[in-house]
């Protein structure tokens, strides 16, 4: 009775939740405080002897996927007043109303051989009903936490209605090695640092990776001829072509048009750095900026129209808009400092971006107009943001000072919230996000 | 007879001067110098005092000019060291040149990257305009990704901040 009572005050006090007591479980992503959605995982069933681990592992990845986002938190198993032995059966839904668990995730995997398939039910415990309809996912043994990926995806969508991030993949420079003979090759991970596989090896200085929009193939600099150029790599077999460079010219800072078609990047020539375009199936070239000053990482917008880039033609760095075939370009940052690696969001909203003021590096993301500039983090050397397929998460670098500095890999919401670095082996930097796999 | 022996002391010539040169990172062979200097005794390729020698360029005249922050302006010191590598570059016609330019690590990727080429065109443009011919000179960019000193202090950012001019002998192709 007391715990009812108890329940029943902290749904009042909570202003989020209580929307879920009213209406379906839905938790709206804003930009002020967000209190947690609460959720309660019970260990999926093993429907095959064999499914025993998997089981296991999938239903503790969905409570981490979830967890790390900042806006669900797990209520443990050992607050649990039923158990959910099968898949089936009916849900007790008071005794999850009693340890104020908002949502329940019920699960079942079965293993047949290499095979796996994974099964989960997503139940609102306040209104007492299923949110959306069961799901399975098949995959291998070998690729459950793509499986638990999944899961966690469908269930971020369906309590926030937009998509989520954790079935996707991130391509980066691995770094090792001191300060003065650093070690670089390029590597790719899942998103949240399980599943390392380099793609190159350290023989040359690799830069900058920029995954496709599908996420086939990948572009960096490499200083393999030992001019920064630029390469196109195919994720899957690792095979390799070159961007027709002339001789005396470097390029880099490429990036994909939206239809994987092309390339825009800079090229350097006689000390002048602009922006170029370049349509990889006829190698045909447009010049897009004719400045005597620095140009460079351009990225566009969501429909292609228009590129957000970095110049130095004010005499400082700052960041501006123009149209994707070049032209007139408007000054969009104007806060102290200087604005560089400018990153379109998925959604077509915001500009990430690096700031360097008096002394710090910061991540930041500002409106396309240059309006309600954020600054979301600080340290010694942060740069390079990457956004999360959803726009909600940005990743980055961050390098530590002196001589022992090493570069690793964080995340942060875009509402400055959730830092948290990506845990791997070594050093990391030049993040780039890719989509959410099919 | 002749040829080889012309031969071996180009590959002698070579081999030193890139053991010599600490901004000479070949191939990921970890090659990279520590210092200005450190492991010179070798006598094969001459020393430092013959003049026709690329130590003598290196080390005597000074292969590497320095900026101030933000900037690709020669600075005077950098002009007569720059007048050396001219006069050198002059007088030993088989021998062509990389610049490479560089920044210190308060910067971004991209951007330093191309204030790296912005330098090393300088430089490039300087030795050209003392006679070099640009045929023979090349220019490329690190960035940030080569500092020669690892604090994180003006005194190393300063060092950092460089175009340092590369002999080779071979043709260069990019």
């Amino acid at each position: 009775m007391m715990k009812r009572i108890l329940t029943l005050l902290m749904a009042l006090l909570l202003a989020g939740p209580v929307l879920a007591q009213s209406g379906p479980l839905r938790l709206t992503i804003t930009d002020g405080v967000i209190e947690p959605i609460t959720f309660a995982v019970p260990s999926f069933e093993a429907e095959t002897p064999a499914a025993q681990q998997a089981a296991s592992d999938i239903s503790r990845l969905v409570v981490q996927d979830l967890a790390g986002t900042g806006l669900f938190r797990e209520v443990p198993a050992a607050a649990f007043i039923s158990q959910v032995s099968s898949f089936a059966q009916p849900v007790a839904f008071p005794d999850w109303r009693a340890i104020n668990a908002q949502a329940l995730i019920v699960g079942a995997v079965t293993v047949n051989g290499d095979q796996l398939v994974v099964k989960f039910r997503l139940y609102d415990v306040f209104s007492g009903q299923e949110l959306g309809q069961g799901l399975q996912f098949a995959g291998t043994v070998a690729g459950w936490r793509r499986m638990g990926h999944k899961v966690a995806d469908a269930v971020y969508g369906r309590i926030t209605g937009e998509g989520g991030y954790f079935d996707s993949r991130v391509v980066y420079v691995s770094e090792s090695g001191p300060k003065d003979n650093r070690q670089k090759r390029l590597a790719i991970m899942d998103f949240d640092g399980a599943n390392v596989q380099f793609l190159t090896d350290s023989s040359n200085i690799v830069l900058a990776p920029r995954f496709s929009p599908n996420g086939d193939r990948v572009l960096y600099t490499s200083f393999e001829s030992g001019f920064p150029r630029i390469n196109v790599l195919n994720v899957s077999n690792v095979g390799r072509q070159q961007l027709q460079t002339a001789a005396g010219e470097m390029a880099f800072s490429p990036r994909f048009s939206r239809d994987g078609r092309q390339v825009i990047y800079s090229l350097s020539n006689g000390g002048n750095t602009d922006i170029y375009r370049t349509d990889l199936g006829t190698g045909q070239h447009l010049r897009l900026t004719q400045t005597p000053s620095i140009e460079t990482a351009p990225s566009l917008s969501p429909d292609g129209s228009q590129i957000v880039f970095e110049s130095d033609r004010s005499g400082t760095q700052q960041l501006y808009v123009m149209s994707a075939n070049g032209g007139e370009a408007r000054r969009i940052s104007f806060g102290e400092g200087r604005y560089g690696s400018p990153v379109w969001s998925p959604r077509g909203d915001l500009v990430a971006f690096t700031k360097q003021n008096a002394g710090r590096f910061h991540i930041g993301v500002m409106r396309v107009d240059g309006s309600e500039e954020r600054l979301l983090t600080s340290s010694f050397l942060d740069e390079g943001p990457s956004w999360s397929p959803n726009g909600r998460v940005i990743m980055f670098s961050r390098e530590t000072q002196g001589a022992g500095g090493t570069s690793s890999l964080y995340s942060v919401d875009i509402s400055g919230r959730n830092l948290k670095a990506v845990p791997l082996q070594g050093g990391a930097s030049d993040p780039s996000w890719g989509p959410l796999q099919p | 007879m002749t040829f080889f022996s012309k031969t071996a002391v180009m590959l002698l010539v070579l081999a030193t001067a890139a053991c010599t040169n600490p901004d000479r990172f070949g191939g990921g062979a970890g090659g990279a110098g520590s210092a200005d200097g450190a492991g010179l005794n070798g006598g094969g390729a001459g020393s430092a005092s013959d003049p026709s020698s690329p130590l003598f360029f290196n080390q005597t005249i000074g292969d590497r000019v320095l900026f101030a922050v933000d900037t690709s302006t020669i600075t005077p010191e950098g002009r007569t060291i720059l007048d050396g590598q001219a006069q050198w570059l002059l007088t030993n016609a088989d021998y062509r040149a990389v610049v490479e330019g560089h920044a210190d690590e308060q910067g971004t990727r991209e951007y330093n990257l191309a204030l790296g080429q912005r330098r090393a065109n300088a430089v490039r443009e300087y030795l050209v305009s003392r006679g070099v011919p640009a045929a023979r000179l090349q220019v490329t960019s690190y960035g940030k990704e080569r500092p020669i000193q690892v604090c994180s202090n003006e005194s190393c950012y300063a060092q950092n901040r460089r175009a340092v001019t590369v002999l080779s002998f071979s043709a260069i192709t990019s």
